[in-house]
């Protein structure tokens, strides 16, 4: 029998995957995109999990606004490294010190 | 093992593996083609979970619309993917230490938190509202709350859509210098005052006087 604490553990151990994912790949923009995108997904499991075992809708209409915001988000972030490739000719993230930080 | 179980470990299975191999493939078109199958994973829990619209959204959506711009962009530029990937070694043993111990201490509040006292899952949503539409299917019960309850949320939600869409089209939109482009508002606007102008100037040179005689005599035939 499945319980909420399966597809819990399974959003956890996705996100931990997200997150070790951005260190590994912390020179390569496109990859830290897709990380983002996966912890972004386990948190939505999480929701939908919590929905259907809570017996509450409100949980998937939250994901979505997350669906909602994500692509944006992903549109957005793409489209700034369109623009910073042909800038820069590289998305190499040492590279991209223009602002001296 | 009954099927659902043995349906949920599939599942988590190829989404745990495709999830691995995102974040270590050495080609980027690679880690998003297992993106891709990741989110289609992810699409068929959801099913199981009974969220059937935001299943087919995710395949939708994402698959779709998302997964297709990030192919779009890693094979359009013109990346040095073993520049990139540098450093990958280097970095594993924080990554997976950080990755390992978040894993733990989400599950150690796991553990507490939800161990003994499970809901059953039901097929009926209960809605707060009091006068809510009995619904049997997801999509009803997903849209008898977006439309009423969440509306503004909803026109939030189309509001950002369209700020992103204005952004990322703005963002990469440049003139080229060699493009044929016409801007129809100068066309449009253009007037003949501004195309041609009459100048009166004197002119240069006395014309001779019987090439003037001739030029009136002419004039006077033509008149008759």
């Amino acid at each position: 029998m499945l319980s909420l604490t399966h597809y819990l553990i399974l959003g956890a151990i996705l996100f931990s995957i997200g997150v070790a994912g951005i260190f590994l790949n912390r020179k390569n923009l496109i990859v830290l995109l897709m990380s983002i995108e996966l912890m972004l997904l386990a948190v939505n499991i999480n929701f939908v999990a919590f929905s259907h075992y809570m017996h509450n809708i409100a949980g998937q209409v939250f994901v979505f606004f997350i669906l909602t915001v994500a692509a944006a988000e992903s549109a957005i972030g793409l489209a700034i490294l369109v623009a910073m490739f042909r800038n820069l000719r590289t998305i190499h993230v040492d590279d991209l010190d223009n602002l001296k930080g | 093992m009954e099927f659902t179980s043995f349906v949920f470990y599939f599942f988590a299975a190829v989404l745990i593996f495709s999830g691995l191999r995102v974040v270590t493939a050495r080609n980027p078109v690679h880690a998003a083609l297992f993106l891709v199958l990741a989110f289609f994973s992810a699409g068929g829990i959801w099913l199981l979970l009974s969220a059937e619209f935001l299943a087919i959204t995710l395949v939708m959506v994402y698959i779709g619309a998302v997964m297709v711009l990030f192919l779009f962009v890693v094979m359009m530029l013109d990346i040095d993917f073993a520049r990139l990937r540098e450093g990958f070694w280097q970095y594993l043993p924080v990554g997976a230490f950080v990755g390992v111990l978040l894993l733990i201490e989400m599950g150690l509040v796991l553990s507490r938190g939800f161990g003994g006292k499970e809901m059953p899952p039901t097929t009926a949503m209960v809605t707060e509202q009091a006068g809510a539409i009995p619904c049997k299917s997801n999509i009803c019960e997903l849209g008898s709350v977006l439309y009423t309850d969440y509306v503004y949320p909803f026109e939030l939600a189309a509001l950002v859509l369209l700020v992103a869409m204005i952004a990322a089209v703005s963002l990469t939109l440049r003139r080229r210098r060699t493009s044929k482009y016409i801007s129809p508002e100068e066309q449009i606007a253009a007037r003949p005052a501004d195309r041609m102008e009459l100048v009166k100037m004197a002119s240069e040179k006395e014309a001779p006087a019987s090439a003037a005689q001739d030029g009136a005599g002419a004039d006077k035939e033509a008149g008759q």
